[in-house]
């Protein structure tokens, strides 16, 4: 017995310490990213997550797509649109461009798309995109109609036509999401739910599918087909599942990736001297919520005090440190709207408004909890803002963390809490997409906040045409909710932070969505 | 000793029904469920899902129903890896976990008996001390420190291995080198105590006395006297630790991005998603119940004063 079993040692100790470089020299241009996890699907109807979009980036393309530098609307699949006078309803003029098998996309094809997405069965996440916008997907999607309900058209090959539930102005802005994705509808019908394997894939993106190891790699190579082919410059994409960012961190210095999307926070005094650290604005806010439906935080004073003794800026620069934009409104500044001023760091205000509310010096004021998800940085947050209220305004806060699935759940379902920290990111670039979360009744509405002129401000803002007084209705709604009900303390909004060393590489723009396009990207000359 | 094989084996099936039974019941008590989301979704979009996935049935339809795939050995599908079964996913994952565990133990064992054939025949001087204080550091630091330590001197500093990956990605082979030593640290310590310990003890037993008294050379009488006799806690142990180091390697895996099936475990578990947990729970289940077996097994055929009725 002990000689097999030395020699079953012997083997497998060699075999283990056999060190092999054996693989091909790779042709052309190759890129290499971290996606910070393994996709959960590559069926468009079916994705939900920042990792699943950026491989849906490189191999579908929607009727438009986000512009490299400002996230807008460029086109796609659809070569030019045209948006009735009263704004809702929209008419693509779709380009002659084909899957990557050679069958033509047509009108009829993105018609079919949408349906699918929208069928019940198919149990989209994001099909509630398409309800915010398009007339009668809600109905078909919740299954109170059939698909003829919702008002999509082919007017011929190549002339596909949307009407909106009203004159909403991001609504082609927002197509470049995946929610209203083109879907190879010929690849579905023959394979079910198997169409996404590869041998079996069929995209119209820049890349194609090559290669997909679950839980190590995802790999792309140029599409030939691809209308704008001659624009693409990399010849492979490579997306690594890597959760960790230490680890991902440890793989760009060592040169074995190209571009790490996430930094390890506590390595953020050392990678902000990178000349390849990129930090960019998000449409995001980190901010802390009230259930104002609880006392002490059901008193505006309450929580416009706690709100004002906090300074942001300090925050920033000394805590989270990693170039996020201290604030006082929930919205950021976007094109066209200037967010609320809100109610900025005034520790003396702070001190007389809680005393107005009945508790001067902090004095007979309740134990309150304030939530959080597990982490790190989230905790050193909390804590930060334990010790503010504490010295400014005398009051003890108690911090609470709980694992990511249970906070959700207390936060949204049983909404048992005091306060607690939320973020936001915006799906497309408007207002509205902070707003009309905190509308009474609404399932986001996690604070359970009302207040009946601020939902006919947002609401009116939706039945309004783009311009200035669309926006300065929004803007009225947001004073409400910030500067004079003080519904959140919105904190910072959030940056987008990455690794990528831009004096190799091109076409990558920061960018306020943070979708950069993959047929952009490419090496320096 | 057959009736003894087959009634342990049939003793593995009611045992596996109680733990799935159990675990089924248990995971849908934790809060949340695979579809909370930071942006929840609407109600509408949620009944979907919820009806796809057969999950607004009644929870005694939906156990029945899961009991009857599971006898069909389908695990169902994945709630969060939406294009992969839980059976591809398992199936892809678990010799990859078995390649690294089987791979750590070899080595475990090899040098883990190596230190401690030297250390016990230097018994109390430096050799002795010097390997002893090794091992306990290997029990008493943990694999997530000892990881990334390995990992930033032979990566990062010294560059001679890549950082992270699996064998098939372009590093090949050189990936295994880190999380293998990584993973058998703790089993190589415990390897190198316990056979010293036992050789130790078989050297002044009488047939080694006997054995030297006949004039065999040294040598014969470590290799084949000596150690055959101490390897029997060696052996028993090896149960337990194949089972330990392929269920074990979550935090190597996390650390070192291998493609295994603690990483499915750890990810499942946070983004309850229920079958995957419960198919993790499965293959770790008869994992451990074999292992447990297969000890029982050797134990009687080595040892034969135990004997089982």
């Amino acid at each position: 017995m002990k000689r097999v079993l030395t020699a079953v040692l012997m083997v497998t100790l060699a075999a283990s310490l056999f060190v092999s470089c054996g693989q091909g020299a790779a042709k052309g241009v190759e890129f290499i990213m971290n996606n910070g996890a393994e996709p959960q699907t590559l069926d468009p109807s079916k994705i939900s997550g920042v990792p699943e979009h950026k491989i849906y980036m490189a191999l579908f393309e929607g009727l438009v797509i986000n512009d490299p530098k400002t996230s807008l609307a460029q086109p796609g699949v659809a070569e030019s649109w045209t948006v009735s006078a009263d704004g809702t309803m929209i008419t693509f003029k779709l380009r002659k461009s084909t899957w990557s098998d050679g069958t033509p996309i047509t009108a009829q094809t993105v018609v079919d798309s949408w349906h699918r997405t929208l069928h019940p069965d198919t149990g989209a996440e994001y099909a509630y995109m398409v309800n915010m916008v398009v007339k009668g997907a809600e109905e078909y999607n919740s299954g109170k109609a059939g698909k003829e309900a919702v008002a999509i058209k082919a007017v011929d090959d190549y002339t596909f036509q949307v009407e909106l539930l009203g004159p909403l102005p991001y609504a082609v802005d927002m197509m470049s999401h995946y929610a209203f994705a083109i879907l190879p509808m010929h690849a579905i019908a023959k394979f079910g739910d198997e169409w996404v394997k590869p041998g079996n894939i069929v995209s119209n993106g820049p890349f194609v599918l090559q290669e997909w190891k679950p839980q190590e790699s995802l790999t792309v190579v140029a599409n030939e087909k691809y209308w704008d082919a001659k624009t693409v410059k990399l010849d492979k994409v490579t997306f690594l599942p890597i959760d960790d960012n230490l680890t991902a961190y440890n793989k760009f210095k060592a040169g074995e990736i190209d571009w790490a999307h996430g930094v390890p926070l506590e390595l953020i005094d050392e990678i902000k001297l990178r000349p390849d650290y990129q930090v960019a604005p998000q449409v995001g806010t980190y901010y802390y919520v009230f259930n104002v439906t609880r006392k002490p935080f059901d008193n505006v004073n309450v929580r416009k005090a706690l709100a004002m003794a906090l300074n942001m800026n300090d925050l920033v620069d000394k805590v989270t440190k990693g170039g996020q934009l201290a604030t006082s409104s929930m919205v950021p500044a976007m094109a066209g709207y200037t967010p609320t001023k809100g109610n900025g760091y005034n520790p003396e205000e702070a001190k007389r408004l809680l005393a107005e509310a009945g508790f001067p010096g902090g004095v007979g004021f309740p134990k309150v909890t304030l939530l959080y998800n597990t982490s790190e940085a989230h905790k050193k947050i909390a804590e930060w803002a334990q010790e503010n209220w504490k010295q400014i305004l005398g009051i003890e806060v108690a911090l609470l963390n709980q694992e990511w699935a249970t906070y959700l759940d207390t936060r949204q379902t049983s909404h048992d809490f005091d306060f607690t920290r939320a973020g936001w990111v915006g799906d497309y670039l408007d207002p509205n997409t902070f707003l009309d979360m905190f509308l009474t009744g609404s399932g986001l509405n996690d604070g359970l906040y009302s207040n009946a002129q601020y939902d006919e401000l947002v609401r009116r803002a939706g039945t309004m045409p783009a311009g200035a007084a669309r926006m300065d209705v929004l803007r009225q709604a947001e004073d409400i909710l910030i500067t004079a009900d003080q519904a959140v303390i919105p904190i910072y909004h959030y940056v987008e932070q990455d690794l990528i060393d831009l004096t190799k590489w091109d076409g990558w723009f920061a960018n306020p969505l943070g979708s950069h396009h993959w047929k952009f990207i490419g090496p320096k000359k | 000793m057959s009736r003894f094989i087959v009634r342990r084996l049939l003793s593995i099936i009611p045992t596996l029904f109680i733990v799935v039974t159990l675990s089924f019941f248990l995971i849908r008590l934790a809060p949340g469920g695979p579809f909370s989301r930071e942006k929840k979704l609407p109600p509408e979009v949620l009944q979907n899902i919820m009806r796809k996935y057969h999950m607004d049935e009644p929870l005694l339809n939906q156990y029945f129903r899961y009991i009857g795939d599971v006898l069909r050995f389908d695990l169902g599908p994945s709630f969060r890896n939406k294009d992969h079964s839980v059976n591809e996913l398992i199936g892809k994952a678990f010799p990859v976990s078995l390649h690294l565990g089987s791979m750590a133990l070899a080595v475990a064992l090899f040098l883990g008996l190596s230190v401690g054939v030297i250390s016990a025949l230097n018994q109390n001087k430096w050799p002795d001390y010097s390997a002893m204080s090794v091992a306990v550091l290997g029990i008493s630091i943990p694999l997530f420190v000892i990881g990334p330590l390995l990992m930033l001197l032979f990566a990062l500093r010294l560059k001679w291995l890549p950082t992270s990956g699996w064998i098939s990605s372009r590093a090949g082979w050189a990936t295994v080198i880190l999380p293998t030593m990584t993973l058998m640290f703790p089993y190589f310590a415990y390897i190198a105590r316990l056979s010293r310990g036992s050789i130790i003890e078989v050297v002044r037993s009488d047939y080694i006395r006997t054995a030297r008294a006949k004039g065999l050379k040294e040598s014969v009488v470590i290799w084949k006297h000596v150690l055959k006799g101490a390897l029997l806690p060696v052996v028993t142990y090896l149960g337990p630790a194949f089972s330990g180091i392929v269920v074990g390697s979550v935090v190597v895996e996390q650390i070192f991005v291998v493609p295994g099936i603690g990483r499915i475990f750890v990810q499942s578990a946070l983004n309850r998603d229920y079958t995957v947990i419960m198919g993790d729970v499965i293959v770790y289940s008869i994992i451990l119940m074999g292992a447990n077996f297969l000890v029982d097994v050797l134990y009687s055929m080595l040892d034969p004063r135990i004997a089982y009725k």
